[in-house]
């Protein structure tokens, strides 16, 4: 690869770059963009939830004819509410989470020059763009984005009759998320290839860090399940364009009977949440392999349990692909199957219960530097927590009769993977900043933004349990039609107020990040004291990422306050890096 | 309440300009000490905020369950949602002690092991014993919920049997409103298809099928003996919604092209469910709970549960179909005529809703 002519054109060093670095910044700050647009689009409806047809005349102009009057439509309430979901789980916490992370991060602690390859991961990034851009053209299309929630169940999401959204909009969201895939599929493909082709002399398996046995599982999670989206979004093309009924049956819409026969909306649920769920973890592995990274660094110790956590992830991502159907309990789906589908989700909480207890007992005797990306790790641990236990309610069949499609189910997703998800990212970029930017991010912003974003990130979601339990529907426009819901108003004005909270708090974040950027001082070689790799590459960015020699590894990467049997550190100090070859006779934890 | 949300954002504003400010004067003034390094007092600091959150937290969710606990769904008026309900209140019996025990640990830890550059972390690796317990015990309580949850789900899903004398009904489910089909005397429910509908016969009955002649159906409410299993079919005309009787622990979703079931036993008439509750006003509703379009959130219907007698009387004065489609070809009207005692109210509902859709458009 001809690096020296790439370093000097503009073009290729910021546009088209191959280079694993730039093209981690590229996804970090669309995904950032997406999320901030999806962030934004929350706090609007939420001003409806909260004030249910109060007018709002900062509203018109920004909206138009989405808000006459100030007042938000309820068809395009629901546009608003698919799109925040659309973007968020697939946007800022697939492509934004994994493309940051995955890109900066396994050739850097494996010790490769770049992933396998460059143009095929430069072509994720642009099919992502590209798929961002679509999405976003979406808005602006006659009848407005798709409407029938993230989810985009037929027959609402093939009539346009059924919904407005459901015209050009829709179209736009099938080719949107057709070119995601496309992204997501070569992104995934570079990074297993790369994980098990790429590593550096030493860096067997059980040597890396779990951050990258995250990414590797997701990415095996993401070849293995969206391509069954892809088939499900293209048979409902199909349907909508070319007048097949692959899930269509029965219909009488707008005056007419249809000439659809035959089909089952129940396949299209099926087939969406084969990608569905696993999606979920898609989104929380790489959290939580963030998390395992900071929470041993910060807390100078090792991972508590670091086979027990491998194992945990493959386990996690096995049985992610058997307990698809606890989102469809009360689809009319067979009970037989729905009792199946309540035995493989329970067992989910094994392993996560095996993680958290891990996570705490790492914490256990550690010597705990509070560092904005470990607050936000000790966030996740927490959020991780609350939304799982509540998932053990969801997941039994029984149970979820009375609560599905409720807010407690908005509530417990919204914490287990929406905030995990979030603070899992949030703590990598806090972590991660000097060396995608080779500049400190600001400490008190950081303390700042953590305190705000978890306080009212509980009291946006926590209150969703209430309302859930006292029967609210989800994606209800306004709770005013129905006189049991009359006295559900004031919850819902403090979620409202929470929400604001929330959004106005990333402000801090968004501040330090620019700043720091251009204005932040210049970062150290190490800054966090890690044993890892990638602290032993040049703080300024170069292609092939080490001058010289590649590294090798002699120790796992979690030698952190290991102690002779003089009692004293091994090496001197309380962290051994993984470039420091074994004294005779030291255990290596790796085997 | 407006105002204190400005004042909110303003104040949050003012805080994150004047912190701009005073960084941009610390970095460039002392240069010296950088802007990132956590300094030990910091430290200390963040290490004391884990057990303040820790305890506004626990505060947080134990207000909310004084101040809320009573407008969660009242007792269950089914039969089979009592059970249910036992159930819940065991599965968080087993929940929150986890949740308050997992808690305290990760806040007092964070709190106990903050930074000391006087003491070593303990280089701890492993533990099969350890691991090996919290693997086992999840595993076995995980057991017996779910061994017990399925003895739960396999009977409320098991279909009621013709012994039993189950009240049969179909709620027919169309953008945005609820229609309940009764079988009439010789208690069989008339063909229907999507492609009949046709004028004032919106649920596509058959008209050429005796069986039909004697339904009888109903909006905006319908009616329930008490202690009489009845057994629901869910039909949907156009896009998929899900008929939610939360008072009666009962969901299950209507989809176009099939007949989804879902059966229970009322235990409660309306009339003690409003003592229970102690609300004159209050009313069983049936909810849709899958979006279906803009008026998703005003698709609704009563249901009043009374006692078999009352019952009885109240499906007698119902129109039977026979006599509907009659009317209608007699009068030659094309527009909907609702066969319905208080039929007043339906009509306006729709046209509500016809406005509310105008609207949309």
């Amino acid at each position: 690869m001809s690096a020296t002519h790439q370093d000097n054109d503009f073009l290729f060093k910021y546009i088209f770059s191959t280079d694993h670095k730039m093209i981690a910044k590229q996804f970090f700050l669309t995904g950032s963009i997406m999320g901030l647009i999806g962030m934004l689009m929350s706090t609007i409806f939420r001003l409806q939830l909260g004030y249910p047809g109060e007018s709002f005349a900062f509203l018109e102009p920004i909206l138009g004819s989405w808000a006459p009057d100030g007042v938000l439509t309820p068809d395009k309430y629901l546009a608003l509410v698919t799109l925040h979901g659309t973007i968020m789980v697939f946007f800022l916490l697939t492509a934004g989470l994994s493309g940051t992370f995955s890109n900066l991060l396994i050739p850097l602690q494996l010790g490769a020059r770049d992933m396998a390859s460059g143009f095929m991961n430069m072509l994720s990034y642009w099919f992502f763009f590209l798929s961002s851009c679509v999405m976003i053209a979406s808005i602006f299309v006659e009848g407005g984005p798709a409407s029938g929630g993230w989810t985009i169940y037929p027959p609402l999401s093939a009539l346009p009759e059924a919904i407005p959204g459901s015209g050009m909009g829709m179209t736009l969201w099938i080719i949107s998320m057709a070119l995601f895939i496309v992204s997501s599929l070569l992104g995934s493909l570079n990074y297993i290839v790369t994980v098990f082709n790429l590593r550096t002399k030493g860096m067997t398996m059980t040597r890396m860090p779990l951050t990258i046995w995250a990414f590797l599982i997701t990415a095996v999670l993401g070849v293995l399940s969206f391509p069954v989206l892809f088939s499900a979004v293209l048979l409902l093309f199909f349907d909508r364009s070319f007048g097949t009924s692959f899930y269509l049956s029965d219909i009488y819409i707008a005056g007419q009977a249809l000439e659809v026969d035959g089909g089952s909306p129940v396949l299209y649920e099926h087939l969406f949440w084969f990608l569905g769920h696993p999606e979920v973890y898609i989104i929380l592995l790489p959290a939580l392999g963030i998390t395992s990274e900071v929470i041993a660094t910060n807390s100078r110790k090792p991972i508590f349990g670091y086979r027990a956590m491998i194992g945990s992830i493959l386990a996690i991502a096995f049985i992610s692909f058997l307990v698809w159907g606890h989102h469809m309990f009360v689809t009319g789906m067979n009970p037989f199957l729905g009792a199946v589908f309540t035995f493989t989700t329970l067992l989910v909480a094994i392993p996560s219960a095996v993680k958290v207890f891990n996570y705490l007992t790492t914490l256990w005797k550690g010597n705990i530097k509070f560092t904005p990306a470990m607050l936000f790790a000790i966030g996740l641990v927490s959020t991780f927590i609350t939304g799982g236990l509540t998932g053990i309610i969801l997941g039994d069949s029984a149970l979820d009769i009375n609560v599905h499609d409720t807010y407690f189910v908005v509530g417990h997703f919204h914490i287990v993977m929406g905030l995990s998800g979030t603070f899992g990212m949030i703590s990598g970029i806090y972590h991660w900043f000097p060396k995608m930017f080779g500049r400190m991010m600001d400490k008190n912003l950081g303390f700042l933004h953590f305190w705000t974003t978890i306080v009212a990130a509980y009291g946006v979601f926590f209150p969703m349990h209430f309302l859930g339990l006292a029967g609210v529907p989800r994606r209800y426009y306004a709770n005013t039609e129905f006189p049991m819901f009359n006295e559900m108003y004031d919850i819902n004005e403090l979620i409202t107020v929470f929400a604001i909270i929330a959004a106005v708090g990333q402000i801090f974040f968004i501040f330090n990040i620019f700043y720091s950027m251009f204005k932040g001082p210049k970062a150290p070689q190490n800054p966090w004291r890690s044993t890892t790799l990638e602290w032993t590459t040049p703080v300024e960015h170069l292609h092939g990422n080490w001058p010289g020699e590649l590294p090798e590894v002699y120790r796992w990467a979690y030698d952190y306050s290991k102690v002779d049997e003089n009692g004293d550190f091994v090496g001197g100090d309380d962290f051994t890096p993984q470039t420091v070859p074994l004294r005779e006779g030291e255990e290596d934890l790796s085997h | 309440m407006i105002d204190l949300l400005i004042l909110v954002a303003v104040v949050l504003g003012i805080i994150a300009v004047s912190k701009l400010i005073s960084i941009l004067g610390t970095v460039s003034a002392v240069k010296g000490e950088n802007s990132y390094n956590v300094t030990d007092k910091e430290n200390r600091t963040q290490a004391r905020l884990m057990p303040v959150f820790l305890i506004v937290y626990f505060a947080f969710i134990i207000w909310q369950v004084v101040s809320w606990g009573d407008r969660v769904l009242p007792v269950s008026a089914s039969e089979h949602g009592a059970i249910i309900d036992e159930l819940m209140n065991i599965t968080w019996i087993i929940i929150i002690p986890v949740f308050i025990f997992t808690h305290i640990l990760l806040f007092y830890f964070a709190w106990k092991y903050a930074y000391d550059k006087n003491r070593k972390a303990q280089f701890f690796a492993h533990s099969n014993k350890l691991e090996m317990v919290w693997t086992a015990i999840p595993a076995l309580v995980l057991l017996i919920l779910i061994l017990y949850g399925l003895s739960i789900w396999n009977d409320v899903m098991e279909p009621v049997s013709a012994d039993e004398e189950p009240i049969e009904i179909e709620l027919y489910a169309r953008q945005f409103d609820w229609t309940a089909r009764y079988p009439g005397i010789d208690g069989k429910f008339g063909e229907a298809s999507v492609r009949m509908i046709e004028g004032v016969n919106f649920l596509g009955l058959d008209s050429t099928d005796k069986e039909s002649w004697d339904d009888k159906y109903v909006k905006a409410e319908f009616h329930l003996p008490v202690n009489r299993p009845v057994q629901f079919y869910m039909r949907a005309q156009d896009v998929i919604h899900s008929a939610y009787m939360p008072h009666f622990r009962a969901q299950m979703n209507c989809v176009p092209g099939m007949i989804t079931r879902f059966n229970f036993i009322p235990t409660k008439t309306t009339a003690e469910m409003r003592e229970i509750t102690g609300d004159e006003e209050f009313n069983y509703y049936l909810l849709c709970n899958k979006i279906c379009g803009a008026a998703h959130y005003n698709m609704k219907m009563e249901i009043i549960v009374e006692s078999e007698e009352d019952f009885n009387k109240w499906l007698s004065e119902q129109n039977e179909f026979l006599a509907v489609e009659g009317n209608s070809k007699d009068n030659s009207s094309e527009e909907l005529s609702v066969p319905e005692s208080d039929s007043t109210q339906t009509i306006n509902e729709e046209e509500e809703q016809l406005s509310l859709v105008e609207k949309v458009n």
